[in-house]
């Protein structure tokens, strides 16, 4: 569905992405995962043909982006953080526009609202909606034509954990539907519970790829044992035979409060990768 | 074709909530129908007062408007939205314009109804034409500009040399010595005869080098600036 070849991108003297390579599966959500900065938005540009790239090759629908027909673009859905919608019009108003591009029947309008959640504030004006409700409907003009690759920068950032989860449900739901999802994070939690493949880029690079569990098991080496102990002092200990005499030392003293064994997650994979924590801008 | 219908649909539908463009387009034909009741000024010529506010009708309320429009979707990013979902650069454009030139058209109508019913034709074409130029003009600022502000510091010296220009020159010879290059100028004068003989070609040649003028302008904004990128 998306693949990218070796891509090369820089604005002016400086490499915002360098050899990038991936393929997307139908019906996959792939993350892209990595910190404010690191080329995300740059990416989604160039695969919905929004931005030339110096070198490699770029393929959105089987097709080279710089071929993509307006049948194409039909089948494309795209939500960046930056599009703005119609202030001065209600949702409803807002969806009418696209619906009449997409010859989409105007019936299929308050479904959309109702899926992600706007069905009570179908006449709100834009311009009174909270972030996440706005968030919200530029989901709804996503989703409007049911688009077959549908392009998600950073849907979640800025909103509550209430809203986040609510829109998790809503791209699942879509995955479910058979749309391939391409979408941008800086959240290890959003990659994690969403994604069926993640790359990690830093500074233009892919660092890593790979299923989140994957990823997560390849690093299993930063394992540790946490412990916090009725002093209030938290220890970490190696996940290792070597570690076991400590352990029964401290039970033994009863000094263990909770004891519990710590996995790698993308967070700490990425900061052993590039020295860099995901959120760090964020 | 449909591209275009959709973004005259949502235009219209704009009209009442952006009141900044409706008032540019209510206002001359309004002052227009006032003032012209209103005001009894002995040797006034007749008409004075509509063919005087039509021409600043036409140097303001399509430049202001088309600029505006176009300016607010790129600052709000809405113009990439739609770009994205396939309407194209020229469709938005084309369908803008053709918003503009009409809503216009119904305000020049209103203004028309002072005009003996054999001027009416004659004088809506005169500003149509006006109008279509400077919706050119309006669509070159809109293009050039980033962003509304940057719009309306572009828009307020252009308005004002082609509303004004011609009131001014009504005073002073030599504001009408540099005036007469300008359409608006030569669109007074032409809607102070209302006749078309051989006096009127060539204020005629000289409305058509302002319009190839700033349709070239229009084409290299066009190509240069890459509405919606």
């Amino acid at each position: 569905m998306i693949r990218c070849v070796d891509i090369y991108k820089s604005f002016a003297d400086k490499l915002v992405l360098s050899g990038i390579n991936f393929d997307i599966q139908s019906g996959e959500i792939f993350g892209l995962l990595g910190p404010s900065g690191a080329g995300k938005t740059t990416l989604i540009k160039i695969l919905t043909g929004q931005l030339p790239f110096e070198s490699g090759y770029a393929f959105t629908l089987g097709k080279n982006v710089g071929d993509l027909s307006g049948e194409d673009k039909r089948n494309i859905g795209i939500m960046m953080d930056e599009f703005g919608v119609y202030e001065r019009f209600s949702c409803i108003e807002n969806l009418k526009i696209f619906a009449d591009i997409y010859g989409v029947a105007h019936v299929k309008i308050k479904d959309t609202l109702e899926i992600v959640g706007l069905g009570d504030a179908v006449k709100v004006k834009a311009k009174n909606l909270s972030k996440g409700m706005r968030t919200r409907l530029q989901l709804a003009r996503v989703f409007l034509h049911s688009p077959k690759i549908i392009f998600l920068d950073e849907p979640t950032s800025g909103l509550d954990p209430q809203t986040m989860k609510s829109i998790h449900r809503i791209i699942l739901d879509k995955k479910k539907s058979g749309a391939t999802i391409f979408l941008t994070t800086h959240n290890m939690e959003e990659a994690a519970a969403l994604c069926d493949t993640v790359a990690l880029l830093n500074e233009g690079v892919i660092v890593e790829k790979g299923s989140p569990k994957e990823i997560c098991r390849k690093y299993n080496h930063q394992k540790k044992i946490e412990l916090h102990l009725s002093s209030g002092e938290d220890v970490l200990l190696p996940h290792g035979k070597e570690s076991a005499g400590e352990i029964y030392k401290l039970f033994e003293a009863e000094s263990v409060e909770t004891i519990h064994s710590s996995e790698p997650n993308l967070e700490t994979v990425f900061l052993e990768l590039t020295g860099r924590k995901l959120q760090e801008d964020a | 074709m449909k591209n275009v219908i959709v973004i005259i649909k949502k235009q219209i539908k704009d009209t009442i909530k952006n009141k900044t463009v409706l008032i540019q387009f209510v206002l001359f034909p309004v002052m227009t129908l006032i003032m012209e009741n209103a005001m009894k000024i002995k040797d006034m010529p007749e008409l004075f007062i509509t063919k005087l506010f039509s021409v600043m009708y036409i140097g303001m309320a399509p430049l202001t408007a088309v600029a505006a429009i176009i300016s607010e979707e790129k600052e709000k990013n809405t113009l990439r939205v739609l770009m994205m979902a396939n309407v194209a650069p020229g469709q938005y454009l084309t369908g803008v314009g053709i918003y503009v030139w009409t809503v216009c058209m119904a305000g020049a109508a209103v203004m028309a109804t002072g005009f003996e019913q054999k001027d009416i034709l004659l004088y809506l074409a005169t500003m149509g034409i006006g109008f279509a130029i400077s919706i050119v003009l309006g669509g070159c600022i809109g293009i050039f500009a980033n962003n509304q502000m940057a719009a309306t510091s572009l828009v307020m010296p252009v308005m004002a040399v082609l509303s004004f220009g011609p009131m001014l020159a009504l005073f002073n010879d030599t504001i009408e010595k540099a005036a007469r290059f300008l359409y608006t100028q030569q669109i007074r004068v032409f809607l102070d005869n209302m006749t078309v003989d051989r006096s009127t070609g060539k204020g005629a040649v000289i409305i058509a080098v302002n319009a190839a003028v700033l349709i070239l302008l229009f084409f290299t904004a066009f190509k240069r600036k890459e509405l919606g990128k």
